[in-house]
């Protein structure tokens, strides 16, 4: 039977398992969405395409499903744009669809035409440009598969508009067939040989350390890292990316390690003799100082992409492949190596009581006020309120940074956050891609004043198909991230960072259809929240008047070695020097 | 990293004949601060597959890190650094030099005899010479020929084989 390209994408869709799909029409794509109200496909109008590759990135995240937006050409395609990056550095698998001008318009500097593929070539895994509709149907499929195996991925699909508009034969059972792409074969088994020799240097490590990347947690090997470090006495530490690896209260795990990272995870990174990287990139918020990184360690780096390992810092075990299969070989071969050296117990049970002091001694700390809504506090109640079981959403700056302090994560998969890229403004779509995939889980957007305002617009969107996401805005009336760095390395000149003039966000939120709250007292925070949680049929957002000139602390100055961090002041005048 | 040596490298890859390949192999290099020295796309046996040569600089750590980033290019199937391997090594070179004189014109016959190059288009005052070589012959072969006075000169830029006995050929998989 014969079908149009747009009849054969949507049908290609179904076929891969895609219900919903975030997206915006336009010229190029009419075809396309003429012919959706047919399909079975659930589509979500955002208000701005930017918010649609946030949200299909979060409900990516959210599900460890392949998210799926749709884009017309030209500003639709531009618009991307940051989507795309966002999810390509964050490893998280995005297939998006954008149309473009026909075929035999393009290079012609056509109404709304961009060159897509050139533009989103450098900041996805791969893409396409569909030149006729035969090629359509192989190439979702080819799309799709780059998307989530080896390490997942953002892959655009640029669509010509007579590629969708022309009929050709679609073949259902052919579809079903496996893909077959000769150039691209991930490595997923880990080497037996390497592994055997990790789980020996594993097993008689002095201070060894576990460094959990977002590796783990996308290929879910959670559970079998956690095991590890139970079965061979490990400190675990985390990335921004992987702390949802770890049960938060675990009594082995040190909590992120990194510029904001706690007091003992980045001392056991600094004194260990071996650290295991799984799933983790060696990032420069990670490491500080990289020569001073983990400089008596040996490095096992445990990678599904090659090229990571060994590219910041020099490895002496690299185990190349997915990190649950590895897992589930290094696993065994660690307890039978554990089992062999029963006299390296007793030397871990001390490192062990060695990190756990640091732990004591040096928490997270703010000073709590009962006459200013301290932020850290706020990420606190809504931790108390949630049960520690929502799944939470962040923009980016120091609210990103207290909520990976001391919101404590029970499963993986809960911390959905624009880590690489940094990209302010993911938060609020990225939690309606995330309801949307996990409707069952409460999602809480932990957001700032500044980072909120980048994509409010989506909150429309969640009114429109009754998306009940939560918002809390820590609002500071600052950049404050920015403020910090000004008040701590640039003599406090305060450059464009003030937000004084401000929209009402109450009142902005009821004019879009939502709920607005606010607190502006410690004592109103739990009873808003409670609020909040009743609210189940449209968004609420939460406004916190919050501590102005509140800072992100431990944290480790720029071009510092992660031992150099900054400390709270514990109670005292100024904050101070670790040794 | 410890090793600092800068050395010329040259890199083969084959790559699906696709319009857009060489585009990401390119842009690798703007957007990873890499250099490319040189760069030469042709058709393998398989009209499906070129292959790319390049010639690169830097130390052992960027050039591992060049290697490894072209593997991860999806239409990339094989990457080589055929620096320190048995190989054929070729660059092809036309250049049209200023011959005024009787003397020059046999000063540069002679030179072309002794490089096995030929002379290929002819004026009243100019010899083409055009010469096959490594690239060592034909920088010696520019060296020389040099005070004649160049008008004009293309190169190609290095294409290499390895050489089929030395117990291994290209068969090295993507990782």
């Amino acid at each position: 039977m014969k079908l149009s390209g747009a009849e054969i994408l949507l049908r290609a869709l179904e076929l891969e398992g895609v219900e919903k799909i975030f997206g915006y029409p336009g010229g190029a794509v009419l075809d396309i969405y003429d012919r959706l109200p047919f399909s079975p496909l659930k589509h979500y109008l955002t208000r701005h395409e930017q918010g649609a590759a946030h949200a299909a990135d979060g409900y990516a995240r959210a599900t460890g499903k392949v998210g799926v937006c749709f884009a017309t050409s030209g500003p639709g395609a531009t618009n991307l744009v940051t989507g795309l990056a966002t999810a390509q550095i964050d490893s998280s698998p995005i297939v998006a669809f954008t149309g473009n001008v026909p075929t035999f318009m393009i290079g012609n500097d056509a109404f709304q035409e961009v060159d897509t593929v050139g533009i989103t070539r450098p900041i996805t895994k791969h893409n396409f440009l569909v030149k006729d509709v035969k090629d359509l149907a192989d190439t979702v499929k080819k799309a799709f598969h780059i998307a989530k195996t080896g390490r997942p991925g953002a892959v655009l699909v640029d669509l010509p508009k007579d590629v969708t508009r022309e009929l050709t034969d679609f073949f259902e059972e052919e579809y079903k067939t496996p893909v077959q792409i000769r150039s691209y074969k991930p490595v997923l088994k880990g080497h037996p040989g390497q592994i055997k020799r990790a789980a020996k240097a594993i097993a008689t490590a002095e201070r060894p350390v576990l460094y959990i990347g977002g590796g783990v947690v996308s290929s879910g090997a959670s559970d079998l890292v956690v095991k590890m470090a139970e079965v061979a006495n490990i400190p675990m530490v985390a990335t921004l990316m992987g702390l949802t690896a770890v049960p938060g209260n675990h009594p082995f795990f040190l909590g992120m390690l990194g510029m904001h990272g706690t007091y003992a995870a980045n001392m056991a990174v600094q004194e260990a003799d071996l650290l295991i990287a799984i799933g983790a990139r060696f990032d420069d918020r990670v490491t500080g100082k990289l020569s001073e990184f983990a400089p008596n360690a040996k490095v096992i780096h445990i990678d599904i992409d090659s090229a990571e390992i060994g590219k910041n810092k020099p490895v002496d075990i690299p185990i190349v492949g997915d990190a649950k299969l590895v897992m589930e070989e290094l696993l065994p071969e660690v307890e039978k190596q554990v089992a062999k050296n029963r006299e390296f117990y007793a030397v871990r049970e001390k490192w062990l009581v060695k990190v756990r002091s640091w732990a004591e001694r040096y928490p997270l700390w703010y000073e709590p006020s009962d006459r200013v809504i301290k932020p850290q506090f706020v990420i606190e109640k809504i931790w108390q309120v949630t049960k520690g079981e929502a799944i939470i959403t962040t923009d980016v700056g120091q609210h990103q940074m207290w909520t990976a302090q001391y919101y404590k994560f029970k499963f993986p998969r809960q911390l959905i956050t624009s880590g690489g890229l940094g990209t302010m403004g993911f938060g609020v779509p990225a939690a309606i891609g995330a309801k949307v995939g996990r409707p069952d889980k409460t999602v809480f957007c932990i957001s700032g004043d500044g980072s909120f305002q980048m994509n409010m617009q989506e909150i429309v969107t969640a009114v429109h198909y009754n998306i009940p996401i939560k918002v809390a805005i820590l609002n500071n009336n600052f950049l404050g991230m920015v403020r910090q760095w000004q008040g701590i390395f640039y003599d406090k000149n305060y450059s464009q960072v003030h937000l004084d003039v401000q929209p009402d966000f109450v009142k902005l939120v009821e004019a879009m259809g939502g709920v607005g709250l606010r607190a502006e007292r410690p004592s109103e925070v739990e009873e808003v929240l409670k609020e909040a949680m009743a609210i189940n049929d449209r968004p609420v957002v939460i406004d916190f008047i919050v501590d102005r000139e509140e800072d992100v602390f431990p944290m480790v100055p720029p071009g510092g070695a992660l031992h150099e961090m900054i400390l709270p002041s514990y109670g005292k005048k100024k904050e101070r020097k670790a040794v | 990293m410890e090793r600092k040596e800068h050395r010329k490298h040259i890199i083969s890859v084959l790559v699906e004949n696709q319009p857009g390949a060489l585009a990401r192999i390119i842009e690798l290099f703007s957007s990873r601060g890499y250099n490319i020295e040189s760069l030469n796309v042709g058709h393998t046996e398989d009209p499906t597959i070129s292959r790319i040569t390049m010639v690169a600089k830097g130390d052992e750590h960027t050039i591992e890190q060049i290697v490894k980033q072209l593997r991860r290019i999806i239409d990339v199937f094989k990457v080589r650094d055929l620096t320190d391997k048995k190989k054929l090594d070729r660059e092809l070179l036309i250049v049209r030099l200023l011959v005024d004189t009787p003397q020059k014109k046999e000063e540069v016959k002679r030179l072309a005899d002794i490089f096995g190059a030929q002379i290929v288009d002819v004026s009243h005052d100019t010899y083409t010479v055009e010469l096959t070589g490594d690239e060592e012959q034909v920088d010696a072969f520019l060296e020389l020929i040099k005070p004649f006075g160049i008008r004009e000169m293309a190169r190609t830029g290095r294409v290499a084989m390895v050489r089929a006995l030395q117990g291994e050929t290209f068969g090295d998989e993507k990782q």
